[in-house]
Parts: C-alpha cells; sequence; structure tokens
C-alpha cells in the first residue's frame, strides 16, 4: 500500500494519560495536507481524545497527561511540548464541536469573536472577514440580512455552519470535527458533510465520526482506533474494501462497535 | 382488557393518586407561607397607615410620635447599602471568579472554601463585634456610614461570593470550550461569554445579600448607629469641582431598622405605630429590590434570546 503524501502533522508515539487511566497508547499517525482524514472506532476507542490532543483541549482539566508528540508542518513545532502556549496551538487549529455550540450572541459577534480574541478592532476588517468565513460555510445567502440577529434563532444545521464560520475566520492551517452531524437531520448532515469536502482546498481537515458511510463519503484516508490503539490506517477505499486487520473488518462489517 | 393491561392500570392510577397528594401538600405549604407573610404585612400596614405620609418620610425623629419621621434612617439605610454594594459586589465576585475558574483545586481551595461557608454561618453581631474592634477603633473609621456599609459588606460577602461560583458553575462546558477552541484566554473565556451569562444569577446572590443587609440590626447597634439623628449627612455632590464629596462616608447615621427598634422600644404607643409605619417602608424597599432582580433578570434573558 503506498501512503506517499504530504503531512500537515505528525502523530509520533503519542499516549495520553488521564488519572490513573492511559486513554492512548503509542498513537503513530501522519495526517496529510489539505485532504480530509477520518478517525472512526467504537465508542470510547479514544477517538475523540487524540482529535482534542491536536488543539490541548485536555490542558483544561487536571490530571490529563501527554507523552510523545504531535509535529505541526511546516515548522515542525511540537504542540504538544509544555513550552508551547496551548493558546498558539488553538490559534494554528481550530474545532468544531459534536453539539453546536454558538455563542448566545448575534450571528456576526459569533464569526467576529476569534479575531476580536486576537485583537483586531477595525470594523470594516471585521466585517470582511466575517463576510468571508459565512461565504466559506456556505451561510453567507441565508444570514446575510439578519447578522445582527441572535445565532439562536438559527436552526440547528445552520447553527453548525456558524460554528464552522465560526472557526474559518481566523484561518487557521488545520480543522478538526468532533461528530459534527451526530446532532443534525440528514438534509443538515448532507450540507456539512458538502462544506467538510470543499474545506480540503483551504486546510486540512480531521475528521472524528461514528458514520462509517461519512467517513467513506469525505475522507481520502481513514484511521481506525480501538481501546486507545491505532489499529488500521490507510486509504478509505481500500479499508473499507480489504481492511487488512480481522479487527477493522469485524467494525467495518458491523460484527461489532 | 388483558390481564397485563390491568396490572398497569393499577399502578398507574396509584401514580396519579400519589401525584396528586403531593400536588395538594405542596398548595396547602404554599397557601400557609402566603397566609404568614400576608398577615405580617397587613399586620404592619393597619397598624401603621396612619402615619405613612410624605411627612413622615421627609420628617427628622421628635419627641412628638406624630410629628416624628425617618428622613433620617432612610437616607442612612440607602447610603450604609451603597457603600455595601461598593464594597462586597467587586470584592465578592472577584474572589467567585477565582475560586471557580482559576484556583486549583486541593487542600488549599477546600480550606478557602470551608471558610466561607463557616463565615456564612457566623452571626451578624459577631462581625459587628469585629468591626467595633477592627474598622471603628483600629482604622480610626468612626461611628460613620463608612464603619456600617463595611460592616454589613463584610457580613454578606461570603453569600456574593457562593451565588458567584454558583451562577459561573452553571455555564456550560460548551460555551466554555467554543471560546477556548477559538484561542481565547481563560479571562477572554470568563469575559465575553461565561460572566454575561452568570449575570443573572449573580445579580440575583448580590440583590439576596443587600436585602439582608438592609434589614440587619445587630452589627450596626454594636458600630455604633443613632437612634436619634437630626441632621443628614453631607450631600454626595456638589456645585463646585470635583464636583463629588466624599465627607458623607464620615457622617454618623442611623438605619431603619434601628429606628424601628427605637421606636417599639418606647413605652408610648404612638410610637409604636411609628415603628409599624417605618417597617412598612422598610419593606417596601426590600420588595422593592427584588423588583429590581427580577427585570435585570429578565430582560438579560430576553437579551440572549431576542
Amino acid at each position: 500500500m503506498d501512503l506517499t503524501f504530504d503531512a500537515k502533522a505528525e502523530v509520533r508515539d503519542l499516549s495520553f494519560h488521564y488519572g490513573s487511566v492511559v486513554a492512548l497508547k503509542h498513537i503513530d499517525l501522519r495526517v496529510a495536507s489539505h485532504e480530509v482524514t477520518a478517525l472512526i472506532g467504537p465508542s470510547g476507542c479514544g477517538k475523540t481524545t487524540l482529535l482534542r490532543c491536536f488543539n490541548r483541549m485536555h490542558d483544561l482539566y487536571p490530571g490529563s497527561r501527554y507523552e510523545g508528540a504531535i509535529r505541526l508542518q511546516p515548522d515542525g513545532t511540537d504542540l504538544l511540548d509544555p513550552a508551547i502556549d496551548p493558546i498558539e496551538a488553538r490559534l494554528r487549529i481550530g474545532m468544531v464541536f459534536q453539539k453546536p455550540n454558538p455563542f448566545p450572541k448575534s450571528i456576526f459577534d459569533n464569526v467576529a469573536f476569534g479575531l476580536r480574541v486576537q485583537g483586531e478592532k477595525r470594523s470594516a476588517i471585521l466585517a470582511e472577514r466575517v463576510e468571508q468565513a459565512l461565504r466559506a460555510a456556505a451561510l453567507w445567502n441565508e444570514v446575510k440580512d439578519r447578522l445582527h440577529a441572535s445565532a439562536l434563532t438559527l436552526s440547528g444545521g445552520q447553527q453548525q455552519r456558524l460554528c464552522i464560520a465560526r472557526s474559518l475566520a481566523t484561518e487557521p492551517e488545520m480543522l478538526l470535527f468532533d461528530e459534527p452531524t451526530s446532532a443534525l437531520d440528514p438534509a443538515a448532515t448532507a450540507s456539512i458533510e458538502e462544506l467538510i469536502t470543499a474545506l480540503k482546498q483551504r486546510m486540512t481537515v480531521l475528521l472524528v465520526t461514528h458514520n462509517m458511510q461519512q467517513a467513506g463519503r469525505v475522507s481520502k484516508y481513514t484511521a481506525f482506533l480501538h481501546a486507545g490503539e491505532l489499529i488500521e490506517f490507510g486509504e478509505t477505499d481500500q479499508m473499507f474494501t480489504r481492511p487488512q486487520k480481522k479487527q477493522t473488518e469485524n467494525y467495518i462489517t458491523g460484527r461489532f462497535g | 382488557m388483558n390481564p397485563q393491561a390491568h396490572v398497569h392500570h393499577r399502578i398507574l392510577h396509584g401514580e396519579h393518586r400519589r401525584d396528586a397528594v403531593f400536588a395538594l401538600v405542596g398548595l396547602l405549604v404554599m397557601l400557609v407561607i402566603m397566609w404568614v407573610l400576608a398577615a405580617l404585612f397587613v399586620r404592619l400596614v393597619v397598624d401603621g397607615a396612619g402615619h405613612l405620609d410624605l411627612a413622615f418620610l421627609l420628617s427628622y425623629p421628635s419627641r412628638h410620635a406624630d410629628q416624628a419621621g425617618i428622613l433620617a434612617a432612610w437616607v442612612g439605610s440607602i447610603l450604609v447599602l451603597l457603600v455595601t454594594a461598593f464594597a462586597a459586589v467587586p470584592l465578592g465576585v472577584a474572589a467567585g471568579i477565582y475560586l471557580e475558574e482559576y484556583a486549583q483545586r486541593g487542600r488549599w481551595s477546600s480550606m478557602l472554601e470551608i471558610s466561607i461557608g463557616n463565615l456564612a454561618g457566623v452571626p451578624s453581631i459577631v462581625y459587628g463585634l469585629l468591626a467595633l474592634g477592627l474598622l471603628v477603633q483600629g482604622m480610626h473609621l468612626g461611628q460613620s456610614i463608612l464603619s456600617a456599609g463595611l460592616t454589613l459588606a463584610m457580613l454578606i460577602l461570603p453569600m456574593v461570593i457562593v451565588s458567584t461560583r454558583e451562577a459561573l458553575r452553571s455555564v456550560s462546558v460548551d460555551l466554555r470550550e467554543a471560546s477556548l477552541a477559538l484561542g481565547a484566554s481563560r479571562w477572554q473565556t470568563v469575559w465575553h461569554h461565561v460572566l454575561p451569562q452568570a449575570m443573572p444569577g449573580i445579580l440575583t446572590g448580590v440583590i439576596l445579600g443587600l436585602s439582608r443587609a438592609i434589614g440587619e440590626t445587630a452589627p450596626v447597634i454594636v458600630i455604633g448607629a443613632l437612634s436619634f439623628l437630626s441632621f443628614l449627612p453631607a450631600a454626595p455632590i456638589s456645585a463646585t469641582p470635583p464636583f463629588v464629596n466624599l465627607d458623607w462616608l464620615y457622617s454618623p447615621f442611623t438605619v431603619l431598622p434601628i429606628q424601628v427598634f427605637h421606636w417599639i422600644s418606647r413605652p408610648n404607643p404612638d410610637f409604636h405605630a411609628n415603628a409599624a409605619a417605618a417597617g412598612v417602608v422598610l419593606v417596601v424597599l426590600n420588595l422593592a429590590m427584588n423588583a429590581v432582580a427580577l427585570f435585570i433578570r429578565q430582560r438579560a434573558r430576553r437579551r440572549q434570546f431576542g
């Protein structure tokens, strides 16, 4: 199997401890630049835990400990280096959560927040970047006449696209999706998947999903995790048709998970 | 009806009856509480209504019951409360934010937590004694509005801290993570998202604290509230620069509960009617504060979903 590609991020011998629990064991993974990589596996396999290592979300909770490295290319910065401010990791890598979680503020303020946090105060630039982000998230036409309405007036699917726009506004190099459609209906899911597919031209995407069809539809590469270990990694098409490991085959064919 | 449906029917019937009984008990408890409150208030109004007029609000105390008023007392109450709010709110909210958002969980923070809980349980007269030694004598603040305000601030500080923490804790993890994932710092997250969400809860705690402070009698007696005061403190605003005058802080004072206490302890029954009238004013002030709290909370909620 030929897996030569430019890696945007390289996970090297990553283990993650939460208190006395070992949630991830010696993970090695390369995330292809400007592609969608899916993380699949049964509940509790560690896929979300792995995703949240990239933007150091675990730092918010006491008792978490990383071992190993995640090197972000092209500069090779180790995101897990204690000397790296987690804020730097989060500025370079955005995240979209499982449940749409817009701020209870206006649509405009939601998208502008990341820019304002970085100190952008000029209203012309804010307006321009907000529009760009909303267009990129395929939401502009639906909300351009009510940018100052509360984000909570949007539908679930629109809220999730708003959350994507919010992450896009600061132009991160990579975007993490944590089961972004699990709270949405099929139509909204389709629009989010379409968006994710389009996004890879701008950035690298890492997608956690429990939905195998979704992984098949949007991702170029897939990593299968089980019990905190990376069992198999490869091109999505290959893995779904000719899995190399018995465990992967069992999961994909629905025998467990 | 098959046997199983019959069993279901019996179970459901029993549950419904239990619901009904509980609802009835709840209603009774509520009625008793409302009755007690209404009885208290009506009694006050009946006793005091004859004296309750504009002149009563605008007169100083007097040896003659029908000429005596509560001007010095209600002005004093409001000024003392102002000092209390200015001292207790920033300090209490800041302490709540620190404990909830910044402090590492550990022995030190649990000790702090227990101390704050204990402070909330200390009898108010003990705060009065502390203030007498520390503020009035130790810091030479005298028997002044400033001393009284700071004393009551100490008294309600634990309430403000605890309600701030509870309000902060009720803000969802989703919201915090959304902000932090965008590269916001802890402070930016607290300031832009967590505090606005928690504000209605914090305000409720603050106003409940202040309405406790306005009714406190014991600690202000200890630090030397006057029971007969026939002048007002210096006006806080002046016509000449710097326009703000802080002399009122050091002025001697009385407050409404002290006035009530003083009148009720006099033998002449006419003064008892005055006490009832002053009591009505106190209760109305209290209700007004609660109404303001309610208004602010409603508005905050409307703005969120507007």
